[in-house]
């Protein structure tokens, strides 16, 4: 991940890093005054080998003679207390940035985790979560590390660089352009290198992609390729992959092993070349030997810093790339925020729900629910059926204002959905759906939720309606267990705990999407019976695979295409003999 | 560490070693360059060095530096030869370790253990090898060589760059001991924080039904306050770092010319000049040693964790599936018979069985329903059949031999298996349906469409894009359930095979689709034996042979009628599901 990023180029390369800098406002004080401490430490860094150089000077003075001991004490003691200063200054800077880049990252994640609650669910259809996930994790690291760590080492390197640069002048001119002009061919160099390596940095992470994705694949589809004895495709398709990846892996490490190696030379050959020429202006009594000295120590200052540069530049390129992914989730549409013209309370609704022409598409090229109209009667118990890809879970979502209907109106107790807020309606519907979601906690947790207030009677009281009390008791904690990575709860008992959880929730309307699928059928009738204590003078929906489920309810629509093709009870449509007939019988017809 | 790296080959030794004795000259010659320089300066010092004296000294140094490039470039080209190549050799054993793996290994890992140990895993110990040739070899190459050269001289000067290693070993080992646990913690609520995130993505319409937006986000505040803490700890204490190493760089310049000074003011006057370019020299020698145990430290850094890597690793190259191979790969005149004698089987290390002295016996031909509630082995009892488990006791036999003496390779063609969670692999459709062999043969377009059309795929692969030859995605994202699962039944009939397994494979379809589908098979399927695992009861129910499960015990075996009248498990369930009518009409 870390490395990809490295290579992704930004649409908005400045765009993107202003909008990160702009977040840091916060710290905005606390990354000044960090910089100009870096500044000030990389300035006394420089006036170092300065210092040094007066020491040479009154060695070599003395050398034959007497040496000026005094004096070099208080040169000396001058630069302890310069180093002791740019330590100071660099540790604090350090630990101010620490703490910047963590407030920073920080804020991050607590802006995207709160986004996630605003976006509309359709967002959700189109986006992994993996790559949500690695938003929250990687980017966010990758960016407020990056960018601050970037922002330091950019500025000292510029003040060492530049620094030095004064310095060399300062001391000797033209032992000053002898280490500039070695060091740029050593880094025009390393320049082509870089555009070299950079095509294979490219194809390596593709490539790899590529093998991960295969083995992926593979090993989640074992069994299916042993049975159909295609391990030897499998693997002949695996090592042409691995292969690829072998050759370009093989060359881009090999170009970024140069690197290093590269820049030792670079500071080798700058060293030299002072060290030679120096030595030539010594001879002929232009400077004094100090100035080696001194020189010896700036070419390590001058050619650091440039590959800080590079390093500091590539940083800030994947901090700018992550930052846009950061930053293009953070600025996606959020659902509208509703006016509650209307408020409809817990106690007060009487439960009846007209649809009106409703019309919805995920797409709008794509209509899902053409003409939608049902008019459902306060306590009446709804089944929904139809085959896959009717609609049926549609119109709960819309329901349940999850999705926005495009025309057309849906009502409850003759108040538009629209006046009502999310909120609200949410208050008024208990859900059940067929992916049971159990969260990392004690079964009571997941029971309980986020509601207040709910005693251990209260809990036990609606296990035992599930039938689930009994297993509870048995396991090691009870209640307390801990549902998480190795489960101890088979997925038809995960069901009968969100049940349980929702029954907890006293509300006027219930939705059962599916909700008995997971469950086999001997255990399904327990379930029902609870659900039919738990719907009682409720008003419910019931959206089953299953005929069997339904045949007791009020009013069945049948739903095809988006449309309701029939409607009534269970008796009514079999003796129609239209629609549902055929898909009821169809469960029962012989094949033979 | 020494374990995986048996898994080098002789080229790769090869070039290791040859890295090594590069690495030794390399170093020779880059401590040689400073030798040099303290030749110039004696000669300036002299008072009697002439300019072709100079030059000869710089050629030297420029020759024994551009030398000691070259060299790294050789070892940075064998490092990334051995590295990269030790990669993809470890890669593949692992993938073909995995590859022969039975359910038991691969679940004991789990799956996606196993691929982050394929991949990210690998990654790790390639990149601790590569630094580990250039680093882990050059270091004490250079540190020995180093110490050797300025071991003979002034004493005083040794004892300051000793002084230096010292507080760098002290601060390391102090790092390492308070750094290194706060480094697993916060790796601990990374994955917290994945967690909960993930826990709100797929939950989102529950958290949302339950307006619980905030419980999610106060969790997510929790763990995020207690990331941020850890992370803040231990990046101040590692801010220390930097400071101190260029502290010490500077200041070991700044105690050797200073002390310099005192001595050789008491010197007498031949060893000044001696001395002073022992100063000069010693304070570049004293930066490599100190470079190169920084250098040693970092590899101590990186080492804990490409170690949990690498054992990570071998715990996988270690493991040996149960299931062996059988010798017989060649049949009698029996096509689709299978008996189970006697068969129980539980999970290793659990104490209760999940099948339990089951026997019974089927023919070529014949349909059986497997029905059971959630739990009851159903799944377990068709999976034994594949070996994706071996049975714990008793036998079973497959045309009338044991299936643990057959070749693997040989049962397999007589299978036909569909798993209940449809499983499809990149590639296009044709791609899928003719995977893997039968009898050593691929399967040719005809019966690929044939395929198609009896497990109801026809119609929906005809209006893609490219119809037979269309992509499908990693995991076939891009068609729906109900789509996938008819795609995987196509593929098995396409094998044409003896026996069947469905295995839960119906329940993706709606009821008018599974009748379709039921019916065009059985027409096209009349000589082969199908195991059909289901909880509807009306997918089963035609079958000539139903197997009831309960807990793990075979309770009734008999056709849909027989069992109404003497099995009161299977009653039950035709009562929670059928029509009194239809229970009467039976």
């Amino acid at each position: 991940m870390h490395n990809r990023m490295n290579i992704e180029k930004t649409s908005d390369f400045k765009g993107y890093l202003i909008k990160a800098l702009s977040l840091n406002k916060k710290y905005t004080h606390l990354v000044i005054i960090s910089l100009v401490l870096s500044m000030l430490s990389s300035i006394l860094t420089i006036i170092g080998p300065d210092k040094l150089k007066e020491i040479t000077n009154i060695i070599t003075l003395g050398l034959m003679t007497k040496i000026d001991i005094n004096k070099i004490n208080k040169i000396a003691t001058v630069l302890l207390i310069i180093y002791i200063l740019s330590f100071i200054f660099n540790y604090i800077q350090g630990l101010i940035m620490a703490s910047v880049t963590n407030k920073f990252s920080k804020d991050l994640r607590s802006n995207i985790s709160n986004k996630i609650n605003k976006l509309p669910l359709s967002y959700f259809d189109s986006t992994t979560i993996g790559d949500i996930l690695s938003r929250v994790t990687n980017d966010v690291d990758t960016l407020g590390h990056n960018l601050n760590q970037s922002l330091v080492t950019l500025i000292s390197a510029l003040t060492t660089f530049l620094g030095s640069i004064v310095m060399m002048f300062y001391t000797n001119g033209i032992l000053a352009i002898t280490a500039i002009l070695s060091s740029i061919i050593g880094f025009s160099l390393m320049i082509v290198i870089v555009k070299k390596s950079q095509k294979y940095f490219t194809s390596v992470q593709n490539e790899l992609g590529e093998v991960n994705g295969h083995i992926e694949e593979v090993f989640s589809g074992q069994n299916i390729v042993k049975v159909y004895n295609a391990t030897d495709e499998m693997m002949n398709k695996f090592d042409k992959l691995n292969d690829k990846l072998f050759e370009d892996s093989r060359k881009s490490q090999f170009y970024s092993g140069l690197m290093h190696p590269i820049m030792g030379f670079i500071g080798n050959f700058g060293y030299i070349a002072v060290c030679i020429v120096g030595a030539l202006l010594v001879i002929k009594g232009n400077i004094s030997f100090g100035v080696i000295v001194a020189f010896m120590i700036y070419v390590r200052l001058f050619t650091s810093p440039l590959s800080q540069f590079a390093q500091g530049m590539s940083t800030l390129q994947s901090a700018s790339a992550a930052s846009e992914r950061v930053f293009k989730f953070l600025a996606e549409e959020e659902m509208i925020n509703e006016t509650d013209n209307v408020k409809l309370s817990k106690k007060d609704v009487k439960g009846n729900i007209e649809f009106n022409n409703v019309k919805f598409g995920y797409n709008k090229d794509k209509i899902i629910i053409k003409d939608f109209n049902a008019s459902i009667k306060s306590g009446q118990k709804i089944a929904i059926v139809g085959p896959t890809g009717a609609g049926k879970t549609t119109i709960v979502n819309l329901l349940m204002k999850f999705y926005n209907i495009d025309s057309g109106d849906i009502k409850i107790d003759n108040v538009s959905i629209n006046k009502i807020t999310r909120e609200n309606i949410h208050n008024l519907f208990t859900m059940v759906l067929q992916d049971t979601w159990i969260f990392n906690g004690t079964i009571k947790d997941n029971i309980v939720y986020n509601k207040k207030n709910i005693s251990d009677g209260k809990i036990k009281e609606v296990c035992s309606l599930v039938g689930l009390d009994h297993y509870i008791k048995t396991l090691p904690n009870g209640y307390d267990t801990v549902l998480g990575d190795n489960d101890n709860l088979s997925s038809g008992q995960k069901q009968l705990l969100t049940i349980a959880r929702a029954m907890i929730d006293d509300k006027p309307f219930i939705i059962l999407d599916e909700a008995t699928s997971n469950i086999d059928t001997r255990t399904e009738k327990i379930v029902i019976s609870a659900m039919n204590k738990l719907t009682k003078n409720k008003t419910s929906f019931i959206i089953a695979h299953r005929l069997s489920t339904i045949k007791n309810a009020d009013l069945i629509l049948v739903m095809d295409k988006g449309n309701i093709v029939e409607q009534g009870t269970h008796e009514e449509l079999i003796n129609k003999n239209g629609f549902y007939a055929e898909l009821y019988n169809s469960q029962f017809q012989t094949s033979n | 560490m020494i374990k995986i790296l048996k898994n080098l080959q002789k080229k790769e030794v090869l070039f290791i070693i040859i890295s090594i004795i590069f690495i030794v000259l390399q170093v020779w010659l880059d401590l040689k360059i400073p030798e040099y320089m303290s030749n110039i300066t004696r000669l300036i010092q002299m008072n009697n060095a002439n300019i072709n004296d100079i030059l000869k000294e710089g050629l030297w140094m420029l020759a024994c530096s551009f030398g000691s490039l070259i060299l790294a470039i050789f070892v940075g080209y064998f490092a990334a030869y051995v590295g990269t190549s030790f990669e993809k050799k470890l890669r593949r054993n692992m993938f073909e370790k995995v590859e022969s793996f039975s359910m038991e290994e691969i679940q004991k890992f789990s799956t996606s253990s196993l691929i982050t140990r394929t991949t990210n895993d690998i990654t790790q110990v390639k990149m601790f090898l590569i630094l580990g040739i250039q680093m882990f070899a050059k270091a004490p190459i250079m540190a020995s060589m180093a110490i050797m050269k300025i071991i003979g001289k002034e004493w005083t000067f040794s004892l300051i760059t000793i002084i230096g290693v010292l507080i760098i070993l002290v601060l390391s080992v102090v790092l390492i001991f308070v750094a290194i646990p706060k480094f697993k913690k916060v790796q601990k609520l990374t994955d917290d924080i994945n967690k909960i995130t993930r826990e709100n993505l797929t939950g989102i319409r529950v958290v949302r039904a339950y307006n619980a937006e905030d419980y999610q986000l106060n969790k997510f505040e929790n763990v995020n306050d207690d990331l941020t803490k850890t992370h803040m700890f231990t990046q101040k204490l590692m801010a220390i770092v930097s400071p101190v190493m260029s502290t010490i760089m500077s200041g070991i310049s700044l105690a050797i010319y200073w002390t310099g000074a005192y001595m050789i003011n008491k010197a007498l006057l031949m060893d000044k000049i001696n001395i002073f370019s022992d100063m000069v020299v010693f304070s570049s020698y004293a930066v490599q040693v100190i470079i190169s145990f920084m250098l040693l430290v970092a590899i101590f850094i990186i080492y804990p964790r490409a170690s949990v890597s690498i054992s990570r690793i071998n715990e996988v190259l270690n493991t040996n599936s149960k299931i062996k191979d059988g010798t017989i790969s060649k049949g009698n005149n029996l096509k689709g018979d299978v008996e189970f004698i006697n068969v129980s089987f539980k999970y290793p290390d659990a104490e209760e069985y999940v099948l339990k002295d089951i026997s019974f016996k089927v023919h070529t031909g014949e349909v059986i329903g497997v029905i059971g509630s959630t739990g009851s082995g159903k799944s377990t009892l068709v999976n034994l059949i594949p070996r994706f488990y071996d049975a714990t006791e008793g036998k079973i036999l497959v045309d009338g031999i044991d299936i643990k003496d057959m070749k693997l390779e040989y049962l397999y063609n007589k299978l036909g298996y569909i798993s209940q969670k449809a499983i499809l692999f990149k590639g296009s459709v044709r791609d899928n349906i003719s995977l893997g062999k039968i009898n050593n043969k691929k399967v040719n377009k005809d019966v690929i469409n044939e395929s198609l059309n009896i497990a109801q795929a026809e119609s929906f692969v005809n209006k893609m894009d490219k119809g037979i030859n269309s992509d499908l995605s990693q995991g076939g994202t891009n068609v729906s359930g109900g789509q996938k699962q008819r795609l995987s039944i196509a593929r098995a009939i396409a094998r044409n095979p003896e026996i069947y397994i469905f295995d839960d494979s119906f329940s993706a379809l709606d009821y008018k689709t599974d009748y379709n589908l039921r019916k065009k098979l059985n027409k096209y399927t009349k000589n082969s034996t199908k195991f059909i695992v289901s909880s509807r009861i009306g997918t089963i129910k035609d079958a000539d042979k139903i197997l009831v499960l309960d807990n793990g015990i075979l309770v009734g075996i008999g056709s849909h009628k027989e069992l109404l009248k003497t099995c009161k498990v299977y009653k039950e369930i035709a009562e929670s599901q059928l029509s009194k009518e239809e229970l009467e009409n039976a």
